[in-house]
């Protein structure tokens, strides 16, 4: 009998692993979302020149004004943060967050150009033209996201442009309750 | 008109494979002769059918017809001609075209080369290839249709992903289909053999030269992939350990450990259930491969339109197949007579031990492929399983792995001595100690384990010498069988791969930098001065190529001439390595972003003896080939018939 068992093992093997590739294909979970290291730590250092003349450089004073706040890695370069921009202008205008902005790999002049077109919604504005603040950011591109709550603990790192989903469901709330 | 001609044979296929998958197996049931005839006849048919398919296929593509939805995707007028042929597979549709292609080749060619056959099982492993082919017909003319129109039709299409206009990868899906597919013939012989209750020295002797086909084509297949990521994506790297490698490292390792254990049953008439049971593993695994590829449940390099409702359909094929034959196996297999006791000591203990290290290494495989998704399912948390994983587990298992390889082929069968074994591999021995003494010493005294895998690699290559060279002496080089000689001459492959991919990863020396026109950097024994870069139009890119001057010792040494490719039409860059070599070490080039003033970042590598990787894989391949020729693979075949089966298998590719 046992033996009988032995020869329905990879049958077994094959039915749970069929379980989880059917769960997976039904969760909808995006394979290609890969997490981030920078969640629930203590934001890293914040340190680069503003974007604008005259400007305050960024620093992490910023980021413990007993508030959550957003910071929003982006480049006049990039299609995508062209498509998140009215996203930003959102949060800013309606929701009256709080949001520090990066230049990165960006000319500066062309990056304030892209911001005068725009709108700019930004609180304070950076610029990492060598993309040395980006490395202790853990960036792979831009445009990205996180957002850091009172205590200046990173709470969520997007990878991608934000979403009107992402907007509601998550970042919203998360703001919200912070507050 | 072509197109409608293609789907048209295509949906005629489907009925045709649909008779072939029922008849002749309630033919093969009932004893009734007609029926079972009937399955031959199909099997052409069928073969017939898809290459008409097929052929409208490529011919829109040639043509570029762009009335038809696929080719627009996935085509361009500007395409140079052989990447219109060859985008025919790169993609979806077409790709899933190409495995159908070959599954009813592989039907045909046993319907063909089969007649040695009993009748019985002929008809049965005919049926079943045709339910396999149901199966991905289905699949093609329900969800994946290629043959669609489009109106009105675009003036051009959209091209392919640049990244797969390239020779090496356009014969790379090729090669891999044939090794995945040629496993749904052992699939269906092993299928056969559960419904007939029998499994014994003939079938396997009958399946061997299937299973050694498709374990060919899989090596060139996976060979040929590796050697595209070294050469096309620039980071000098041969292997990442993507699931998508993975996926077809499986039933690499599945059809290896099977080509072994049916040497046992055919030897020694034992480790009956055992064979099956890799025999429907390597297939399933390779349909696995194609699950995680096309489901979009993983991410990978490979990136084809990934649809959760393709997802589905070829996640029910799978249990479908896979469920269908494990069930049959768990409901028959315990039937099988087993054969007697093995000692520890012999040949076939040597076999077994083969056996296990492979599975554990497949199953490790998958262990490191599947985690990160069920982690994230279970917990939601990301992982990230690569490299070290892979060293720490897949890399140590190789270790007994390739001592015991050696040996093996010295023991005799039934009950031997090991002493007389391991006294006619001192030499080797011996070899494999002064090779891991001299790589720790002379070349880089902290990297101790790649010292001991290079010696691991000259204890392959001088083992399998030693024992085809005690042969010789013995003045049975004439008589030798050729199955033998594949044996040495694919063992001793492994050790060049080895050497390969050890002196690759540990001892490659890299220089990555911003460099300016005129600017030189010191690079190993050589010196790299950037020259020129100057700016090219190609068919359907631009593209900015580099000139790398290389002296050594103050000579002018060599030129390398990398460039970046920008695809005006996607808008996406490839780099185009400049690599050269001198078979024993590899100088390797490519050139990043940059501006005249800001410089170029330039990646310089020098990779000791990285070309012996493909050689080594080629010379493996090579081997199963040679094995391929031996006539005792077909005993009781018509020995007019031993030549022509070799060369219709070898025109496959």
């Amino acid at each position: 009998m046992s033996n009988r068992l032995l020869y329905t093992l990879p049958l077994l093997t094959l039915v749970i692993m069929a379980g989880f590739f059917g769960w997976s294909l039904m969760s909808g979970r995006d394979p290609a979302s890969i997490g981030s290291v920078m969640v629930n730590r203590p934001a890293p250092a914040l340190a680069a020149p503003a974007l604008f003349e005259g400007g305050a450089p960024l620093g992490n004073d910023l980021l413990k004004t007993g508030k959550p706040v957003l910071l929003n890695f982006f480049a006049s370069w990039c299609t995508p943060c062209l498509a998140e921009h009215p996203l930003m202008m959102r949060l800013k205008e309606r929701e009256g967050v709080t949001i520090i902005g990066v230049a990165w790999k960006n000319k500066p002049e062309e990056a304030r150009a892209w911001l005068a077109k725009l709108g700019n919604p930004f609180t304070a504005a950076g610029t990492d033209y060598d993309g040395k603040l980006s490395l202790d950011w853990g960036l792979s591109g831009v445009p990205e996201t996180y957002l850091i709550d009172a205590n200046g603990v990173v709470r969520l790192h997007y990878h991608a442009p934000i979403t009107e989903k992402d907007l509601n469901d998550t970042i919203l709330p998360m703001l919200k309750a912070g507050k | 008109m072509i197109p409608e001609l293609g789907h048209f044979a295509l949906i005629l296929a489907f009925a045709v494979a649909i008779v072939q998958g029922t008849l002749p197996l309630i033919g093969a049931s009932r004893g009734d002769a007609r029926l079972m005839a009937l399955g031959r006849t199909a099997a052409l048919t069928q073969a017939f059918l898809v290459i008409l398919s097929f052929g409208a296929l490529v011919q829109c593509y040639v043509t570029s017809d762009f009335s038809v939805a696929n080719v627009v995707a996935n085509s361009h007028s500007a395409k140079p001609l052989l990447y219109k042929i060859t985008g025919t597979w790169g993609n979806h549709e077409g790709s899933m075209m190409l495995w159908t292609l070959i599954l009813a080749l592989f039907g045909a060619a046993v319907a063909i080369f089969g007649q040695n056959l009993p009748d019985t099982l002929r008809s049965r492993v005919l049926a079943i290839q045709a339910l396999i082919g149901v199966g991905f017909l289905a699949f093609i003319l329900f969800t994946s249709n290629p043959f669609l129109r489009l109106s009105p039709a675009p003036a051009d299409g959209n091209g392919l992903n640049p990244v797969l206009q390239d020779p090496g990868l356009a014969f790379h899906p090729p090669m891999l289909y044939l090794g995945y597919v040629g496993f749904s013939v052992t699939y269906a012989f092993a299928i056969a053999a559960l419904l007939e209750g029998r499994v014994d020295v003939a079938w396997a002797r009958w399946v061997r030269p299937w299973t050694l086909a498709a374990w060919c084509f899989l090596t060139l297949g996976i060979a040929l992939g590796s050697w595209w990521s070294y050469y096309i994506l620039g980071w000098g790297g041969f292997w990442f350990w993507d699931p998508v490698e993975n996926a077809s490292l499986m039933p690499w390792l599945a059809g290896t450990a099977l080509l072994h254990s049916a040497i046992v049953v055919e030897k020694r008439d034992a480790l009956k259930s055992w064979t099956v049971l890799l025999a429907i593993l390597a297939f399933s695994l390779s349909l696995l491969g194609t699950f995680l590829v096309r489901s979009g449940v993983l991410t990978s390099v490979h990136a084809f339109a990934q649809d959760p409702a393709r997802g589905m359909f070829i996640l029910g094929f799978l249990i479908v197949v896979t469920g269908g034959g494990l069930a049959l196996y768990a409901w028959r297999a315990p039937k099988l007579t087993p054969g007697g006791l093995f000692q520890p000591i012999s040949r076939e203990g040597a076999l077994i031990l083969n056996n296990l290290l492979l599975c554990t290494l497949a199953a490790t495989v998958l262990l490191g492929t599947l985690y990160p998704l069920f982690l994230d399912l279970v917990t939601g948390e990301k992982v990230s399983v690569g490299p070290p994983f892979f060293n720490a587990t897949f890399v140590p298992i190789c270790a007994p792995l390739f001592a015991a390889l050696c040996v093996g082929p010295f023991l005799g069968w039934k009950r031997t001595e090991l002493w007389p074994a391991l006294a006619r591999l001192r030499i080797a021995f011996f070899a494999a100690i002064v090779a891991a003494i001299v790589a720790g010493v002379f070349v880089d005294g902290r990297a101790t384990l790649a010292a001991i895998a290079f010696g691991f690699g000259v204890w392959l290559i001088g083992g399998s010498a030693s024992e085809f060279i005690i042969r010789a002496r013995k003045g049975r080089l004439r008589t030798m069988p050729r199955s033998t000689v594949g044996m040495s001459i694919s063992h001793a492959a492994l050790g060049v791969v080895v050497l390969g991919a050890v002196a690759t990863a540990s001892w490659n020396t890299e220089l990555i930098r911003t460099m300016k026109l005129g600017e030189s950097a010191p690079f190993g024994d050589y010196r790299a001065t950037l020259v020129k870069v100057e700016p090219l139009q190609g068919p359907n890119y631009t593209s900015e190529r580099a000139t790398i001057a290389i002296t050594r010792d103050g000579q002018p040494f060599t030129t390398l001439t990398p460039e970046r490719r920008m695809f005006t039409l996607q808008q996406r860059q490839v780099s185009e390595t400049s690599i050269q070599t001198n078979l024993l070490r590899d100088l390797y080039a490519t050139l990043g972003e940059g501006d005249v003033q800001q410089g170029w970042v330039v990646r310089l590598y020098l990779n000791p003896l990285a070309p012996w990787i493909w050689l080594g894989a080629a010379m493996c391949a090579l081997g199963g080939f040679v094995s391929l020729s031996d006539r005792r693979l077909r005993v009781g075949a018509p020995k007019r018939k031993a030549a022509t089966l070799q060369a219709a298998q070898v025109s496959h590719s």
